[in-house]
């Protein structure tokens, strides 16, 4: 493609490829991003665009020519759609400071030498990787516990997971010995040391872990379903009964009466606003990825 | 530390306790420990119920065809990106196929159903060009490519981060030397490229058949209904439904307890075939 346009990294012994290679991978690269970017803009199309278009379509938008934000206004002005959303975003602060708290302890507790149990701990939790409870021991332990229709039950059987918190191990660990060795000398105790020492040098690996603690509460719907009342329902939920279920929302009380939108701008848009929140906070980590799935990755 | 470990006790370990009504009849009013026990009676249940083996058949078919077309995806995208000179060019391809990983399975069902239903993105532009529609969602036979192409789709992606970190750590004085050599392209990556980044595939390889009983818990149950139990219900749908949906808690948690345990032999076999051929393997 527009590799000749931009320098080259091309190492001396590497001949320049042919242009038919040239060509083929071109082809593959287009390929790939549209078959991830086309679907979105699909998406996004359609939510915006108005009912005739939608119906004169069949269905779905490419392009709209006249968008309007009809959709959002009819599903975010009260209703089952706003209160889910409202429940979702608080779940996901919620849920991701919790577990990234517990699991940062954790990992550091089990990250130093010495600490008392420590070994023993360690093959206690990577044993739950290799041999998880079971769905109907967990479902019954979630209503022996009386947290049926409570939000803690979306949260509390997943507080820790395994795999985010070996990553944060391997962060700890990879920090210099020395540096622990001057905090404890200048008389830092186990907290100062973890808060000044640990912490701030593994942003990144929070920042990671933090991510996949978020995503994984924002889009979480299954132990909604089984859990909570409908009137308790997150985003991911309600999104899975009215989009894929094909449930009617003008049925739920959700449009006001005489402001029913096309029921197919409705769904793009209900799915809009699932996607929006991670497209948002995507960019910033990106660039942490690699660094922090291979620690885990390696060090496991 | 406190707070983690409590948490593994009580949702790890109290739970795996439960395990422990596999082996009972349940009573829900009786709760789980006045439960009466039955013994093996759950399992011998289970080995009877045609129902049952139909969803094993189900998991392994899936789980093979995922084997054969999922696991070379990730590997061919990152040989492609890792080919491409422009950093600039490669990072972006990257994030975006990366991006559906993060989407929950809610959302990739969706976006399947907006653009295969009868419905939908690709049956409309196939009416309109007066060619025949076909139908995908809800079409019993379509379903196992279906799901390994959603696979595909939201996955492939992220499984290139881990073979273009291996790809990375080729050492390049190597390609020199076989270019000096006058190896081409092509002798190059067959003689450099694939012997280098065998490990890391054989590592994957083994974990994935460590964990071929579970195959998208999440994935099969959204669309189970759409294409009924024949060919829509795996072991992980199956405990589901016969626990959760049905209420015949036992008999589900034999079937999830029998899941679990052969996962884990799986896992230990696979880990043992790691060392005997010199890899690392997922744990010491």
């Amino acid at each position: 493609m527009n590799r000749s346009a931009q320098a080259p990294s091309r190492p001396a012994w590497q001949e320049k490829p042919k242009p038919v290679t040239q060509a083929a991978k071109g082809l593959a690269v287009l390929a790939l991003l549209a078959l991830v970017l086309v679907p979105f803009l699909v998406i996004v199309s359609t939510s915006l665009a108005s009912n005739k278009e939608v119906v004169a379509n069949g269905g779905w938008v490419l392009w709209p020519t006249e968008p309007t934000l009809r959709a959002y206004e009819n599903i975010l002005s009260g209703g089952i759609v706003t209160k889910a959303l409202g429940v979702s975003i608080g779940i996901t602060a919620l849920g991701t400071l919790l577990s990234l708290a517990c699991t940062a302890f954790l990992a550091y507790a089990l990250s130093r030498p010495g600490v008392f149990g420590g070994r023993p701990v360690l093959l206690l939790v990577l044993f739950t990787f290799l041999f998880p409870p079971g769905m109907i021991p967990a479902f019954l332990l979630v209503k022996g516990l009386g947290l049926q229709n409570m939000y803690a039950a979306l949260v509390a059987p997943v507080l820790i997971n395994v795999f985010n918190l070996v990553v944060l191990r391997g962060f700890f660990q990879g920090i210099p010995e020395e540096l622990y060795e001057a905090a404890r000398l200048d008389g830092a105790g186990d907290w100062a040391t973890f808060w000044r020492i640990a912490l701030p040098l593994s942003k990144a690996a929070l920042a990671v872990v933090g991510l996949f603690y978020a995503v994984s509460y924002w889009n979480s719907w299954f132990t909604a379903s089984i859990y909570l009342e409908s009137d308790h329902w997150p985003l991911s939920q309600v999104l899975r009964t009215y989009v894929i279920g094909g449930a009617q929302i003008a049925d739920t009380g959700l449009s006001e009466a005489g402001m029913v939108s096309a029921p197919q701008t409705t769904q793009m848009a209900v799915l809009v606003i699932a996607v929006v929140p991670i497209l948002l906070v995507y960019p910033f980590l990106q660039k942490y990825f690699t660094k922090g799935v291979l620690t885990g990755a390696i060090k496991s | 530390m406190l707070p983690g470990l409590v948490y593994f006790l009580v949702f790890h370990y109290g739970a795996f306790l439960g395990n422990a009504v596999a082996f009972k009849e349940y009573d829900p009013f009786a709760g789980l420990w006045g439960s009466p026990w039955v013994g093996g009676g759950n399992f011998s249940r289970m080995f009877g119920d045609p129902d049952f083996w139909h969803a094993t058949w189900n998991t392994l078919y899936i789980a093979v065809l995922q084997l054969v077309f999922y696991f070379p995806v990730p590997l061919a995208i990152a040989l492609l990106l890792h080919s491409l000179t422009s950093d600039l060019l490669r990072r972006f391809v990257q994030s975006v196929v990366y991006l559906p990983h993060f989407l929950s399975w809610v959302i990739v069902v969706a976006l399947f159903q907006q653009v295969l239903s009868d419905t939908g993105l690709l049956n409309s532009f196939l009416g309109d060009s007066g060619l025949h529609t076909v139908d995908i969602i809800g079409n019993p036979d379509a379903y196992r490519p279906l799901v390994v192409a959603e696979v595909i789709w939201k996955d492939a992606g992220w499984g290139t981060i881990i073979f273009l970190a291996a790809l990375m750590q080729v050492d390049e004085q190597q390609y020199e030397a076989a270019a000096i050599d006058g190896a081409g392209p092509w002798r190059r990556f067959w003689h450099v490229t694939l012997p280098s980044i065998r490990p890391i595939v054989v590592l994957l390889l083994i974990m994935r058949l460590g964990d071929i009983l579970s195959v998208g818990f999440e994935q099969m149950l959204l669309q189970r209904q759409s294409v009924g139990p024949e060919v829509g219900e795996v072991l992980d749908t199956f405990v589901f439904w016969q626990g959760i949906v049905a209420g015949d808690t036992g008999y589900a948690a034999a079937a999830g307890l029998f899941k679990g345990l052969v996962g884990a032999l799986l896992v230990f076999v696979a880990n043992r075939v790691a060392h005997r051929l010199g890899e690392q393997g997922v744990y010491k």
